[in-house]
């Protein structure tokens, strides 16, 4: 079933690839329905999910593929990968429904999607170690034609930058990797084979490279302040869907793989260094609100408060892994916030992105202040972004209030204050998406804007759907709390 | 001495084919001379059936200990084989209107023998054989459009190179006989680490060696021949010579080094940082390219320095052997298919020229784009498995520095491979782009298929490359 999750979008990619002659129209809707197959398998998934099971990894599959070195394939999920993958698959979904300029290649641009959404899905399903790099960077090569074909004015520069940078990141994770892989005995990439051997456990030099070599490959991805500088232009040259993908879900394989690697899987090396990560966790913290504050070009702004966000999951993977064991349910309380956060994450962010997919397409503008008083013209446009942005900022009742008040809580049993300079970061961003929701909704309409379109129904249900779920998540949040609690509990607990 | 010529039946096809293919070069009329590219391939096809015969058989040392039947060189002759078919596939075209089109088989089944002879040797003369025939018959090849001053000069670079460097391998063959007493690598084994005595002289010999297989590889410090051969010489020709003579280098000079006594010469730090030398030089020299053929001649220097870092851990690595074949069956891959793509199109080299190929042309754009992402190592392409095994083995080798430096150099390497596919992908065709006929497409696309299947079947081929031997 997981497996099938992958190979559907992966054979769409191939058909649309292939084919010939289809209209816009015919792409698009193979698009949605090859995204939205994985979707439905994922949430069938979730039902047969077991709470209650106890094991690692569930409804795994497995094929070998290189097994004189011990590569397989193997896919599972648990109580972590479970939501990621299922929130990445339904943003998929929305970001190719969403409408966009398909500059005359629609085929292609469907296609390189669906091949981006199998490979997302790949990286968060596999429990193999090689095959999570395989996707790591075949997510890198799908997003670099999406943004370089059918991004804006300087693209290319930003595509190449984006790939040079986050493919830099990668391979210094391989090689942390490899030097995990030499450490096992017998020589497996197996995941949960390798949590259970904990292999560099008791070498600490060489622990701490390799534990240093994810830090910078993952912290790349994720970003980590101060190597977030790839992030701004992908995002502003990128077509709009593809930023919310690049957001909601490249991003988050930045953090997961902080979880599912050296946090799972070094345990006392990361308990070791685990004050450092939060420390590079509340500067990214800091530092993205404070410059998304200091940002007009609606993108950016946007862009900068992902440094934001990234910046509290990793905070609260930082805290879960603080130490080898006690104060056991703080830390499990920051790991799940730091789940939820990874969800609320990209559902939100996702929302908001596509939305200045349609600022675009209206006006091809992303300068704020051009913009003013659209609430008068534009009434489904502005709910839907004031309630993104509400989000954003953690008003109690959506999905980042969930998130951001279980990483707090946690993190202030382990490094309170820590937790208390991150909690400035709140504060900023309120005061930045208020005063982003008043310039450009509010005040005097100008001229230029009277004949402004609302929200169509494609994109008004899109947008219906993901905020539909960030409004189910702030609260009604126990079914996906139970679920990550049950991946959470084991990662934090004493072996 | 025992002749078991059933153990050199693949070179024989070789040598019988290219006679014969010279036969009917000299006696086809001009339209037929195409008919001597059947002929090689009839030869190359029936050493590749012996050859497989072969691998069923056991690992062993034949004619008196002169001549490697392990599976290290078995591998190594299949893959130049494969890769001189991609290449005779590549030429019928491009060579239509050249009077002496069928001769020119001849010397490329000869230079393939030469390869195939470094990548069995046993025997320290055996090698200088291999590496003389390779060489002549290379330079031949790189020289072949006469009448082309670049091609000439191409042909004179490569031929003084090679004159320099040939010279110093039979000069380093003569120190090592001195010193043990024999050329045959078993009795270098046990002689070598007894001649401690004058450790001056094998570190001498030790030297020469390396240079004149570096000649061979296209490696540091005696790459210079790469890129002009690359860009001046006919494209199937350099196609052939950045990729074949590399194959049986690179296994000769895992053979002869495991030979050496680590404690009396410490050749593994040397040898690192000749790969070392030779990654950096040549990605920084492919950086700024805007010939495509030169770019692709740069980025062959680099590669074989990532095909010494195999070479530095050989025998220290149990995984060195296996990612040594498979990083020059990926490399063989990658890089034929982009020379191809450059043959299809008739030789075209300026990157502006490139513009919007994916547009008219969206088969060749991806073939290119998956030899120059596989060249990279960008999964799950060839290139890839040959490089995270070549990374594992330096790193389990205590060569972690090295594979650092590898990275930097591969994130260096991509730059570059996208300066390159970014017009053909991101920009509009400003021009319509001819291109060369079947033959060349079908090696070219064969190439690029192979280029992604041995990246996904990298299972059998790592299962069987790491039964093999090195031997002595």
């Amino acid at each position: 079933m997981l497996s099938a999750a992958v190979a559907v979008p992966l054979a769409g990619a191939a058909v649309l690839a292939l084919a010939r002659g289809w209209t816009e129209r015919a792409a698009r809707l193979f698009a949605i329905v090859a995204t939205g197959v994985p979707a439905v398998l994922l949430v069938a998934a979730w039902l047969r999910f077991d709470l209650g099971s106890g094991q690692p990894f569930q409804l795994v599959e497995e094929a070998p593929w290189i097994p004189t070195l011990g590569v397989a394939w193997r896919v599972g999920v648990d109580g972590i990968s479970l939501p990621v993958a299922t929130m990445a698959a339904l943003l998929f979904v929305a970001a190719v429904a969403y409408p966009e300029d398909y500059r005359g290649r629609p085929r292609q641009y469907f296609g390189w999607f669906l091949f981006l959404d199998a490979a997302s899905l790949g990286l968060f399903l596999t429990l193999d170690l090689l095959v999570f790099y395989v996707f790591f960077d075949l997510s890198l090569v799908g997003m670099y034609f999406l943004i370089g074909r059918w991004g804006h004015a300087d693209a290319q520069r930003a595509a190449l930058k984006f790939f040079l940078y986050t493919f830099a990141g990668s391979l210094v994770m391989l090689l942390a990797i490899l030097a995990l892989y030499l450490a096992t005995d017998p020589l497996t990439f197996d995941m949960a084979e390798i949590i259970a051997q904990q292999p560099l456990a008791g070498q600490a030099t060489r622990a701490g490279l390799t534990l240093l070599g994810f830090a910078v490959g993952l912290g790349i991805k994720t970003p980590l302040f101060p190597v977030h500088t790839w992030l701004p232009p992908a995002h502003v040259e990128a077509p709009a869907p593809a930023s919310a993908i690049l957001a909601g879900v490249l991003l988050k394989m930045g953090t997961y793989g902080l979880v599912r690697i050296p946090l799972s899987m070094m345990r006392d090396t990361f308990s070791r260094y685990a004050l450092l990560l939060g420390l590079f966790a509340v500067a990214s913290i800091v530092y993205g609100a404070l410059v998304a504050f200091g940002q007009n070009h609606l993108k950016r702004r946007i862009a900068y408060t992902s440094v934001n966000h990234m910046g509290y999951a990793v905070l609260g993977i930082a805290a879960a892994g603080a130490l080898p064991s006690g104060q056991e349910a703080a830390r499990q309380l920051a790991l799940t916030g730091a789940t939820v956060e990874m969800v609320a994450h990209g559902l939100v962010t996702g929302s908001l992105f596509l939305i200045t997919g349609s600022f675009w397409r209206r006006a091809g503008e992303y300068d704020m202040d051009v913009y003013g008083g659209l609430a008068s013209r534009a009434s489904a446009l502005t709910g839907a972004t004031v309630l993104a942005a509400f989000a954003s900022l953690g008003i109690p009742g959506l999905a980042h209030f969930v998130a951001e008040f279980q990483i707090f809580v946690g993190t202030f049993a382990v490094y309170p204050w820590l937790a208390g300079i991150g909690l400035l970061g709140v504060l900023v961003t309120a005061a930045l998406f208020l005063q982003l929701l008043q310039k450009v909704f509010f005040g005097d309409l100008p001229e230029r804007w009277a004949e402004f379109r609302d929200l169509v129904p494609s994109e008004a249900a899109t947008l219906g759907l993901l905020l539909a779920l960030v409004v189910v998540v702030g609260v009604f949040p126990r079914w996906l709390l139970d679920t990550i609690q049950t991946g959470s509990a084991l990662l934090v607990a004493t072996p | 001495m025992t002749m078991p010529v059933g153990h050199v039946v693949p070179e024989l096809c070789l040598v019988v084919a290219g006679a014969a293919a010279l036969v009917v070069a000299l006696f086809a009329p001009r339209r037929l001379q195409w008919t001597a590219a059947v002929v090689a391939l009839g030869g190359i096809a029936a050493a590749v059936v012996t050859t497989a015969d072969l691998q069923a058989g056991p690992q062993q040392l034949t004619f008196s200990g002169t001549w490697a039947v392990d599976a290290a060189a078995l591998w190594a002759k299949q893959l130049i084989l494969v890769a001189t078919a991609v290449a005779v596939g590549l030429s019928p075209e491009w060579f239509r209107t050249d009077p002496r089109h069928g001769e020119y088989y001849t010397m490329l089944l000869y230079a393939a023998l030469g390869s195939i002879m470094m990548a069995g040797a046993a025997d320290v003369m055996e090698l200088v054989v291999g590496v003389l025939l390779a060489s002549v018959a290379g330079y031949t090849l790189a020289a072949y459009h006469r009448r082309c001053p670049r091609s000439a000069e191409a042909g004179i670079k490569y031929f003084l190179l090679g004159g320099l460097t040939n010279p110093l391998l039979a000069l380093g063959a003569v120190f090592l006989f001195g010193l043990a007493g024999s050329t045959l690598y078993q009795t270098l084994r046990l002689g070598l680490p007894a001649a401690a005595s004058d450790p001056l002289l094998l570190v001498a010999a030790a030297v020469l060696v390396a240079v004149g297989l570096a000649f061979e590889m296209g490696a540091f410090p005696a790459h210079a021949w790469v890129a002009d051969v690359a860009q001046g010489g006919p494209a199937p020709a350099a196609a052939f010579l950045t990729v074949v003579p590399k194959i049986g280098a690179a296994v000769a000079f895992a053979r002869l080094f495991t030979l050496l006594p680590p404690e009396q010469v410490g050749w593994r730090p040397v040898v690192a940082l000749l790969a070392a030398a030779t990654m950096t030089l040549g990605n920084l020299a492919a950086l700024w390219q805007d010939d495509l053929r030169r770019l692709l001649g740069w980025s062959a220097v680099s590669q074989s320095g990532y095909a010494l870092m195999a070479v530095v851990v050989i025998d220290a690595s149990d995984l060195a052997l296996p990612a040594l074949l498979l990083f020059l069956a990926a490399y063989a891959a990658g890089n034929l298919a982009a020379f191809g793509v450059v043959v299809e199109l008739r030789g075209r080299t300026r990157l502006a020229g490139y513009r919007g190929l994916a547009q008219q042309r969206p088969w060749l754009a991806a073939t290119l784009a998956v030899g120059l992402l596989s060249l990279v190592g960008i999964p799950p392409l060839a290139g890839f498995a040959g490089k995270w095994t070549l990374f594992a083995a330096t790193m389990d080798g205590g060569y972690a520095w090295l594979a650092v430096l590898a990275v930097a150099n591969t994130v260096v390497s991509l730059f570059y491979y996208l300066r390159v596919l970014a017009p053909v992908y991101f920009a509009p065709a400003t021009e319509p782009i001819p291109a060369l006929g079947g033959w060349a497409a079908a090696a070219t696309m064969a190439a690029g298929a192979a280029a992604v299947a041995v990246g996904l079947a990298a299972g059998p081929l790592v299962d069987s490359f790491s039964r093999a031997q090195l031997l002595p």
